[in-house]
């Protein structure tokens, strides 16, 4: 019973082959491998990592600083990509191409990087140490690292969208009467809100599995700032293989929830776009 | 479906009417806050990386790069990104093709199989091969009854890479391969053209830039893999650190000057992406306007 | 409520879109701007909207100056070409924007706005669509929808940017009848662009004929299409032949025929342009006087009211249509490759190339 209908083009057979079969070798039986591994663990001993309050410490920090660091890239992301698409500067180009530089610099540079810069020696430590304000090796130092990494999500998801926007539907705005705020507020706004979703959901995934721009700012001290991948390695090197599973396979999860929420946010998007 | 649109840089800003926009003031209120954000986040750091590199001199610096180390850090990263890449290039070829050209039941679930990697964390990918090919790993004893050697080895950072790596070219090609369809292909066929022909020589060439693009990204991801590529590493110098890893050892020993100047040759790499990246949207977009202008899209002049 | 345009230039880099155009639209009247594309007349629309700033020049509204004034406080209702309509929010939000938006001093009461909405939207026939997104509607409810948002605000002026272009024939002519009728109710002075002549022609008070930025003439419909004033004119507005010729002492000589044309009996041996409607083509099988030329029918396409003959003259190979009435052409009985005899009953003659 074949479900698929017979195109005239070659290669259907060698290229669906490949792909099952590297996708089965690469991702699917390592991911198996997981969920394989809890089948090891009893309900107790899983129960009994998890709420351990080092691992709900960590799983705190992790999503905590994750969040708040989505809710700042969604704001000026926002901001940014509004900036860039609309108005004319010097520069603006490649400041435009800059964008995308935490996706193409190595986590472990930006650690350090940003490791030093919030130093209590560092360029900007030092001037916010004066106010009390420390950032290294705090969960506001991981935080600003997350906001470094997510930055280019919810500008580059926001800037197709603002990029779309008819003129006209603005000039009739005014011409009905509304002021520019009134015009943002009731236009443009609602228009751009479901990319801004989206953005904000790429960005919150993407710190929550974050390690290597984090692992050196924050001082990874258990309770206080200690991420929940590093938790992870420092389970494996104790060859803890079931407790790093357990704790694992909560951010898998999390993680597929949060890729589900994506595609749906876009699906949307799509299905609204083509009305 | 569920790729995600991967960065792009915008075309030329459109003019919104200075009859209905912004005012001056807040407009250039808006550019300084958006300004002073980014250079904030993303300049300083990218500053301080060369400061930091060269504060020992520049002997210093060159001594660290030239260091065998270092060298053979950097020899290993080519080396793991020059399998990865290719693997994950055939990989993302093959599926945007039976993805875009072909309908089949369960492509949707397919798509999303392949967003999967994107959507772990780095450190629970290593996590994964550590618990496939680890000591006490699922192969583990097989493989040391047969020593080989994964984890801790080479092969294993290769696998991590690899896994990390696998949907940046198939991100990139299916949506475009999906959005310039089939019928230019079944042209082909119709000709007389066998199936590789009609891939060289129809397909190619209308992918070209899309390739290049997920290339550009899939070896950069390659090269500054970090977190995955750590846990299966094993750390041992000179054997199993690559560049980003061999940044983390020097840092943690407080070799700072010389952490930096490793993290500078990685940095002028993650540039020469950002640039070649730029390079390719360009000409995508040039190529797209041509066709628009081909076609006769009707401008809007005011009439 | 009157519109004054003075000495309006406005230039896009070189592009001079429009060119010292002055132009008086007295209130309440429905007026067309018609030209073809660069013609400037949506820009003309534009600035008078206040979205667009003029180069030089000054608007009028009633007398007031109003050429400083941002878009918001002119109280004009503007309807786009491809509607504008705001997508997030139902057909009922859309028309109650402009009444929502305004400041809370002003700003009707919930109640009021619905009676407002809602009766506007019985007007344009579209009160069971109020809580329908656009994206479920059709192009010309769309319009519709459109016009009573802009009609909402009680604008002192409703400017409309090819209306009807986006829409199919048929809905055009539907729409094209129905704004007639909504002017004769509301009486809004309205002032709309187009480059459809027949939609200029049939609907509206007055015709303003653009072209390159200049205001060829202006009239009433029926000024413009019998007394056109300028060849552009004469060329743009119906179906027309156009012959060179020269110009000789109150007759003019066009390939082997003389025609007369006594408004130019000064004139001297001239280059000129002979324009004949097709409709004031005829054709006979026999020559009729010094006017008929010889041509062979080429083309015969008879469907309808009106018969349309594809000529060419055999001298010159220069091919000409001839518009006929059914029944003269069935008892002419001409058919393909035959030589028939055509003059023109009307002819008129501008100097020039």
């Amino acid at each position: 019973m074949r479900k698929t209908s017979r195109s005239v083009l070659p290669g259907f057979g060698l290229s669906l082959g490949i792909t099952c079969a590297y996708l089965s070798l690469i991702v699917l039986l390592p991911l198996a491998t997981v969920f394989a591994r809890t089948t090891d663990l009893t309900w107790p001993v899983f129960w009994g990592t998890i709420s351990n309050p080092r691992v709900v410490a960590s799983y705190r920090v992790t999503f905590g600083a994750s969040f708040l660091a989505a809710v700042v890239n969604t704001v000026f992301g926002f901001l940014v990509a509004w900036v860039l698409i609309r108005y004319r500067f010097p520069g603006r180009r490649l400041i435009d191409a800059a964008v995308d530089l935490p996706f193409a610099l190595p986590t472990a540079v930006a650690g350090i990087a940003l490791t030093t810069l919030y130093a209590p020696n560092g360029w900007i430590g030092s001037r916010l140490e004066p106010f009390g304000i420390k950032v290294s090796y705090t969960w506001i130092g991981i935080t600003v690292a997350l906001i470094f990494i997510g930055l280019p999500f919810v500008v580059r998801t926001v800037q197709p969208v603002l990029d779309d926007l008819e003129a006209e539907v603005e000039e009739a705005a005014a011409s009905l009467g509304a002021n520019r705020w009134q015009t943002f507020t009731r236009v443009v706004f609602p228009t751009v809100a479901p990319a801004l979703l989206t953005g904000f959901a790429l960005a919150f995934a993407r710190a929550v599995g974050e390690y290597g721009s984090v692992v050196f700012i924050s001082g990874n001290m258990p309770m206080k700032t200690e991420i929940v991948p590093l938790l992870i390695i420092t389970k494996l090197e104790q060859y803890d293989y079931a407790g790093a599973t357990a704790v694992a396979l909560v951010m898998l999860l999390a993680s597929f929830v949060l890729l589900l929420a994506i595609n749906l946010l876009q699906w949307a998007a799509r299905r609204r776009a083509a009305a | 479906m569920a790729t995600v649109a991967l960065s792009r840089t915008a075309a030329a800003p459109r003019a919104v009417a200075r009859a209905t926009g912004e005012s001056r003031a807040v407009r250039w209120a808006l550019t300084a806050l958006a300004l002073v954000f980014l250079g904030l986040m993303l300049m300083l750091p990218l500053v301080l990386v060369f400061t930091e590199a060269f504060a020992k001199g520049t002997q210093a610096y060159l001594d660290a790069i030239r260091e065998p180390d270092a060298l053979s850090a950097a020899r290993l990263t080519l080396l793991i990104a020059s399998i990865a890449v290719p693997i994950n290039l055939v990989f993302g070829v093959a599926a945007a093709w039976c993805i875009s050209k072909f309908e089949f039941l369960g492509k949707n679930l397919l798509i999303t199989l392949i967003d999967l990697p994107f959507a772990v964390s780095p450190v629970v990918s290593g996590m994964i091969f550590v618990l496939l090919f680890g000591a006490h790993g699922w192969f583990g004893p097989w493989l040391s009854d047969h020593n080989i050697k994964i984890i801790f080895a080479v092969p294993g950072m290769v696998l991590a890479t690899t896994f990390v790596t696998a949907p940046f070219v198939a991100r990139e090609l299916i949506p475009l391969m999906q959005e310039q369809g089939a019928e230019e292909e079944e042209a082909a066929v119709v000709l007389g053209a066998n199936g590789w022909q009609t891939f060289v020589r129809v397909t190619l060439p209308n992918i070209k830039w899309g390739l290049l693009y997920g290339l550009i990204l899939c070896n950069a991801r390659a090269m500054g893999e970090f977190g995955a590529v750590s846990v299966v590493s094993g750390h041992i110098r000179g054997e199993t650190n690559t560049l980003p890893l061999h940044v983390e050892i020097l840092y943690n020993e407080y070799a700072f000057a010389a952490s930096f100047a490793a993290a500078s040759v990685l940095t002028l790499l993650a540039l020469v992406t950002l640039a070649l990246k730029t390079a390719v949207e360009w000409q995508q977009r040039r190529a797209l306007a041509e066709v628009a202008e081909a076609e006769g899209a009707p401008e809007r002049i005011d009439a | 409520m009157s519109i004054e345009v003075r000495h309006l230039h406005k230039a896009f880099g070189s592009f001079v879109a429009l060119d010292d155009v002055s132009l008086d639209v007295p209130g309440g009247e429905l007026v067309a701007l018609l030209g073809p594309s660069g013609s400037g007349k949506t820009t003309l629309l534009r600035i008078i909207a206040g979205l667009e700033p003029a180069d030089r020049g000054s608007i009028h509204f009633h007398g007031e100056d109003a050429t400083d004034q941002p878009v918001r406080e002119r109280q004009v209702g503007f309807v786009f070409q491809h509607y504008a309509l705001f997508r997030h929010m139902s057909v009922f939000e859309n028309v109650a924007f402009g009444l929502r938006v305004r400041p809370r001093a002003v700003r009707p009461s919930e109640a009021e706005i619905r009676d407002t909405v809602m009766g506007l939207l019985h007007l344009v026939q579209l009160d069971v669509l109020a809580k329908r997104r656009p994206s479920e509607l059709s192009g010309g409810q769309r319009q519709r929808v459109a016009l009573a948002r802009a009609l909402a605000v009680k604008p002192k002026v409703l400017l409309l940017d090819e209306p009807f272009g986006a829409l199919d024939a048929k809905v055009r002519k539907e729409l094209r009848r129905w704004l007639r009728r909504l002017h004769e109710e509301v009486h809004v002075t309205s002032v709309f662009v187009t480059h459809d002549q027949e939609e200029a022609l049939e609907v509206s008070d007055r015709v303003v004929i653009m072209n390159e930025g200049r205001i060829e003439q202006s009239g009433t419909p029926e000024s413009v299409y019998e007394h056109p004033a300028t060849p552009f004119v004469y060329g743009f507005l119906g179906d027309v032949n156009l012959f060179h010729g020269r110009i000789d002492q109150g007759r003019v000589t066009i390939g082997g025929s003389e025609l007369d044309a006594p408004e130019w009996a000064d004139v001297r041996d001239q280059a000129g342009l002979a324009y004949v409607r097709t409709y004031d083509v005829d054709v006979a099988a026999l020559p009729t006087g010094s006017a008929s030329m010889e041509a062979v029918v080429r083309r015969v396409r008879a469907f309808g009211p009106i018969v349309r003959l594809e000529l060419t003259l055999s001298d010159g190979e220069r091919t000409i249509e001839a518009h006929l009435p059914r029944d003269r052409f069935e008892a002419l009985a001409v058919t393909h490759g035959q030589r028939v005899y055509v003059s023109p009953k009307h002819v008129r003659v501008f100097a020039g190339e």
